[in-house]
């Protein structure tokens, strides 16, 4: 069993793919991959591929921020991305997925929300970022969260004519975007600590913390994941990980 | 993020007269529901959270059993009455993602591989919410996985901490959740010394994460101690 194999690998500080433990797969980034979408990006880890499209429209703000557009993240792990994964609605790792790059980009601050109010209390944009998984070689979470990002920087709004309704196909500047939010999961097996995870390697995981750091090496966001617990210690070693390693993440985002 | 005016602390003393690194008054009671394997009722000031678990029993359909282990299966639920608006009922994407991250702060502490082809089936069911809803869940489940009967490597303790005002906090109440620039949920086995939930948002310093992990550790062993007085409670004189 190939998993087996990964195990054995990483216990002897080795990987199946022959790569450094803190060591990323290639990298690909396209941006404006899709024309119908206001912003989006493609994003490749290896042989993990990750399409985000955001699409903006107008709406009424919720309640309790009624001076603040509105931010939606979505998931689609679509069947023809891997054998496991199944048509229907979200299943729970999809949702995770979205509530986890959800929280990278609304606690970063990386869109200035309160900008987008078009008639405060009534009028507001609403962002739309929907990940659609289209190859699944292990590391979702970290390539959808830079394919958001990268999407969300190139996002154009469209223009509004004097009504306050918005023209098709045409645009009126770019997305308010302040910060660059970088996730970076480090995963754990015994007191091995590796990135980017394969396919076989994620099913041999201990345990699994992904973290988002900020431009100013500030954390926004974090979540365990991973069946076995992590040793109270360890945590830190964790996150002087994804700090450091969301440093050169950041540098391909332009 | 700070969404109201109002000062949340005032001379390093909460809206509810607590001091930072002090949590509400918690009680706990193990074995409040007669109809299941092992229940507990957990309160965390005004938030309270049921839980019962149903197994370890056969799990059906056929397809969904594992042939070499055990699994566990959770559902945390909000009950439409427990928020000032009413939740409608059925699951939604929170309690979906909730429901997984609390299977997952539990299975560590199960020896699953124990009942293969079998499931063990835990409810939280929180009937009154204010604040720290998913850690006071956490806490009833596992003294109800406890009661049950079932195996545990430890208990699992939890509690939530955060940064309100800029002042670090254990146990956020509903108001300090909403308003918080950070909030962290956190669960350990406090005896293996092991963290089985660690979620987190908002804006934080390493500096400030590590403090505050220190504080939950700390806190994660006095609820652990009162899991097992409860426990011990509802079996004194037992035999």
């Amino acid at each position: 069993m190939i998993e087996t194999y990964a195990l054995e690998l990483i216990q002897n500080g080795k990987r199946v793919d022959g790569r450094e433990f803190t060591q990323f797969r290639d990298i690909e980034i396209k941006e404006n991959v899709i024309e119908t979408a206001e912003g989006s990006a493609y994003v490749r880890f290896g042989n993990t591929k990750v399409i985000v499209g955001v699409k903006i429209g107008t709406g009424a703000p919720f309640p309790d921020t009624p001076n603040e557009g509105i931010l939606s993240v979505s998931a689609e792990f679509t069947p023809l991305a891997s054998p496991e994964f199944e048509a229907g609605p979200p299943g729970e790792d999809a949702i995770e997925l979205a509530r986890i790059v959800d929280r990278g980009i609304r606690e970063s601050k990386m869109i200035e929300l309160e900008k987008l109010a078009i008639t405060p209390g009534e009028k507001v944009w609403s962002v739309f970022v929907d990940i659609y998984i289209i190859d699944n070689q292990g590391n979702l979470l970290d390539a959808a969260a830079l394919a958001s990002v990268v999407a969300l920087m190139n996002t154009r709004l469209p223009k509004l004519d004097v009504e306050g309704n918005i023209v098709k196909g045409e645009y009126d500047g770019k997305l308010p975007v302040v910060h660059k939010p970088i996730t970076i999961s480090v995963c754990k097996v015994g007191d091995k600590l590796f990135l980017d995870p394969t396919k076989e390697e994620e099913l041999v995981i201990d345990a699994k913390l992904s973290i988002a750091v900020r431009e100013d090496d500030k954390i926004c966001a974090m979540q365990k994941q991973g069946n076995k617990g992590i040793e109270f210690d360890f945590i830190e070693k964790m996150v002087d990980v994804a700090i450091e390693k969301s440093k050169e993440l950041r540098k391909l985002v332009k | 993020m700070k969404r109201t005016s109002k000062e949340l602390i005032v001379g390093g003393i909460r809206t509810d007269k607590r001091l930072p690194e002090q949590a509400r008054e918690i009680k706990m009671k193990v074995g409040n529901i007669f109809s299941a394997n092992g229940s507990a009722e957990v309160r965390f000031g005004r938030t309270v959270a049921l839980a019962s678990v149903h197994g370890p029993r056969p799990l059906f359909p056929r397809h969904l059993q594992e042939s070499q282990t055990g699994i566990l299966r959770v559902r945390y639920n909000m009950a439409p009455f427990s928020v000032v608006d009413r939740k409608p009922p059925g699951p939604d994407r929170r309690s979906i993602e909730l429901s997984k991250v609390i299977r997952l702060a539990l299975e560590p502490a199960l020896f699953l591989e124990d009942y293969p082809k079998a499931t063990v089936d835990g409810f939280i069911e929180i009937i009154q919410a204010d604040g720290s809803t998913r850690v006071t869940g956490i806490n009833a489940l596992s003294l109800a996985l406890a009661s049950a009967g079932i195996p545990m490597r430890d208990l699992v303790a939890a509690c939530s901490i955060g940064k309100v005002d800029g002042t670090l906090v254990v146990d956020l109440n509903g108001e300090e959740d909403n308003n918080s620039e950070a909030d962290i949920p956190f669960a350990m086995m406090p005896n293996k010394n092991l963290v089985t939930l660690l979620q987190m948002d908002g804006i934080l310093t390493k500096e400030e994460l590590m403090k505050l992990l220190d504080m939950a550790k700390k806190m994660c062993k006095k609820i652990y101690e009162m899991q097992r007085e409860a426990l011990l409670e509802k079996y004194k004189g037992e035999e």
